[in-house]
């Protein structure tokens, strides 16, 4: 099985964010990155089907230069090929401007499978995995915690609300969005560090996009307090005296 | 002309369909946006068998309820609902598709607006002037306004976060009905899915629990997971987690507070090494008294928090554990 792995890469979750002048984005200049990690998730459910199955894991991502490390990365945790679109503009690119460009790169290679996290820590909007399926006119499902292969194609475990869960059976090619914890994430090895230095990376231009932005994010800023939050500080003894006067005679719980 | 479109689910109560808690919230998003554009707000629900639906959606303060009543919408199938609305929105015309952000409308959404060449606005958390619509960033730590590029042609897509808007501030009304007949084949639906399922009872419901200790990526490994045990034990509190938790197997997936987990309402809830990512405010809106111990002083949790204390979690929570002991003796 041939598989597409479509990884995103973020700031670090503890990264300190500023917001950039203008007021549009954050100022990303100092900032450490990594990948997604539902996407990394993603990356894990593609290795584990190789290793049943056979075939082939490749990863793809688009981005600056900077996303090299985390494509690097995932060639040594197992992927065999690397593709970088090599794009510096995401910024002003929506979801299906973003999506266009990965259908561009999937087209070329015809996986029987792409995989891809539910969501990005970073915007959240949960849906280039969506998106992509719908331009590449292949069925989807979303929220997966489990992927089994079948005679015509897969099943599929969909995570419902409220602890329900569900079974989908579907042909190939598809493409799924993988839920957080459906596997435990590996590590590279240093055998797999070496080995990526010698696996193909193909870096590919990214095509100016074709439609303008659908939507426009015209404003970046720090929540409004929903609740007057009070602080307390002190030393670990005296706040944990203040929250035990807290306890007692407003919360009630002891 | 309806210019705000809603689109409703459903679900069985006592064995008749009514509307969701989040559908009644999403229709007063509608309501709340039409009247800010003085315009006109409609809903359209889809399934078989929905006559107690549009009944009560009838009773709601809409220009029009659009019904589409077909065998292959009886259960949910992303292709289903994909070729059902897309037919609903090219006849209705709309301005703006309202949802609200299920994990069924994650599914579907973003390729519906993908057919109109629109990006879906998706987990909107409040509409501001405008209209902007809000939503979150970067896990809840920073929000941010997008509003639809004007000169497009198409709707505006944008789905609605749980508890952002009142489903009792709905206004009623009469409203009238039109069947809508749509164009759907089995051929079309590519995916068969099977009914849904729990994979175990919950064990342990936290839903009932008057005090709960909830942990985050904050404990950092699962050795420290007594610490919280044992402040859970102080306070006779229910111990719960983060989702993150529970993905690394340090604690049962049946103790996972959040959108994918349980929604609770205690008197209080007590969030240790917790960051506050939506997904998780979600699941203690209902919570009397949340006090929260974090690293970060710009934690999100701390926007929810009646009681913050920012500093590390490793020295304050066995110092708390000890005061409440010395307190109940």
């Amino acid at each position: 099985m041939k598989i597409i792995v479509a990884i995103k890469q973020v700031p670090e979750r503890d990264a300190q964010l500023a917001i950039a002048p203008g007021g549009k984005w954050i100022d990303d200049a100092d900032l450490s990155y990594t990948i997604n990690e539902p996407d990394a998730y993603a990356l894990e459910e593609a290795l584990q089907l190789k290793e049943k199955n056979g075939g082939e894991v490749i990863a793809l991502c688009a981005g600056p230069e900077r996303v090299a490390s985390t494509l690097r990365e995932a060639l040594a945790k197992g992927a065999d090929r690397a593709i970088h679109i090599l794009a510096d503009d995401l910024a002003q690119r929506d979801t299906l401007s973003l999506a266009h460009l990965l259908a561009d790169a999937v087209r070329t290679e015809s996986p029987d499978l792409i995989l891809t996290g539910l969501q990005s820590d970073d915007l959240g909007l949960g849906q280039t995995g969506v998106v992509l399926a719908e331009l590449l006119g292949i069925p989807h499902a979303t929220i997966i915690m489990q992927v089994e292969t079948t005679p015509t194609g897969l099943r599929v475990k969909r995570e419902l609300e409220d602890g329900f869960f569900q079974h989908i059976e579907m042909p190939l090619p598809a493409l799924l969005t993988i839920q957080s914890g459906g596997n435990k994430l590996r590590y590279a090895t240093l055998m797999g560090i070496k080995k990526a230095k010698t696996k193909p990376s193909a870096t590919l231009p990214a095509t100016a996009s074709t439609a303008p932005p659908a939507i426009e994010l015209t404003r970046v800023y720090l929540p409004e307090k929903q609740k007057r939050t009070q602080m307390l500080a002190g030393t670990p003894a005296e706040i944990a005296v203040q929250l035990v006067d807290k306890l007692r005679s407003e919360v009630r719980v002891i | 002309m309806s210019r705000v479109l809603v689109i409703v689910e459903h679900q069985d109560r006592n064995g008749v369909p009514a509307l969701s808690r989040v559908s009644l919230e999403a229709l007063a998003a509608g309501q709340h946006l039409a009247k800010q554009l003085g315009i006109e707000c409609s809903a359209a629900v889809l399934g078989e068998g929905i006559a107690p639906v549009i009944a009560e959606l009838s009773g709601k303060q809409l220009a029009k309820v659009y019904a589409v009543e077909h065998s292959l919408l009886k259960q949910y199938t992303a292709d289903g609902y994909l070729h059902a609305l897309e037919q609903v929105i090219r006849h209705t015309n709309p301005e703006f598709v309202l949802f609200p952000h299920t994990y069924q409308v994650r599914d579907f959404a973003p390729a519906l607006a993908t057919r109109f060449q629109q990006v879906l606005i998706s987990d909107v958390i409040a509409i501001h002037e405008g209209p902007a619509f809000v939503r979150q960033l970067f896990q809840g730590k920073l929000n941010a306004d997008y509003r639809p590029v004007a000169s497009l042609p198409g709707p505006c897509f944008v789905s609605v976060q749980a508890g952002a808007f009142r489903g009792e501030a709905l206004e009623p009304g009469t409203a009238a009905t039109e069947s809508l007949a749509i164009d759907l084949t089995p051929a079309q639906i590519r995916t068969t899915p099977s009914a849904p399922f729990r994979e175990s009872a919950h064990t342990v419901d936290l839903t009932a629990a008057p005090i709960i200790v909830s942990v985050g990526r904050g404990i950092r490994e699962q050795d420290n997971i007594p610490l919280v045990q044992a402040l859970a034990d102080a306070l006779g509190a229910e111990l719960a987690a983060s989702r993150p938790i529970c993905d690394a197997g340090w604690l049962p997936m049946e103790r996972q507070v959040g959108s994918s987990g349980q929604t609770v309402s205690p008197k209080l809830y007590l969030a240790v090494g917790i960051s506050g990512a939506i997904q998780h405010l979600v699941g203690i809106k209902g919570s009397k008294t949340v006090i929260a111990i974090n690293k970060d002083e710009n934690a999100p949790i701390f926007e929810v928090a009646d009681y913050g204390v920012a500093g590390d979690l490793f020295e304050i929570v066995p110092a708390l554990t000890k005061a409440i002991l010395a307190a109940k003796s």
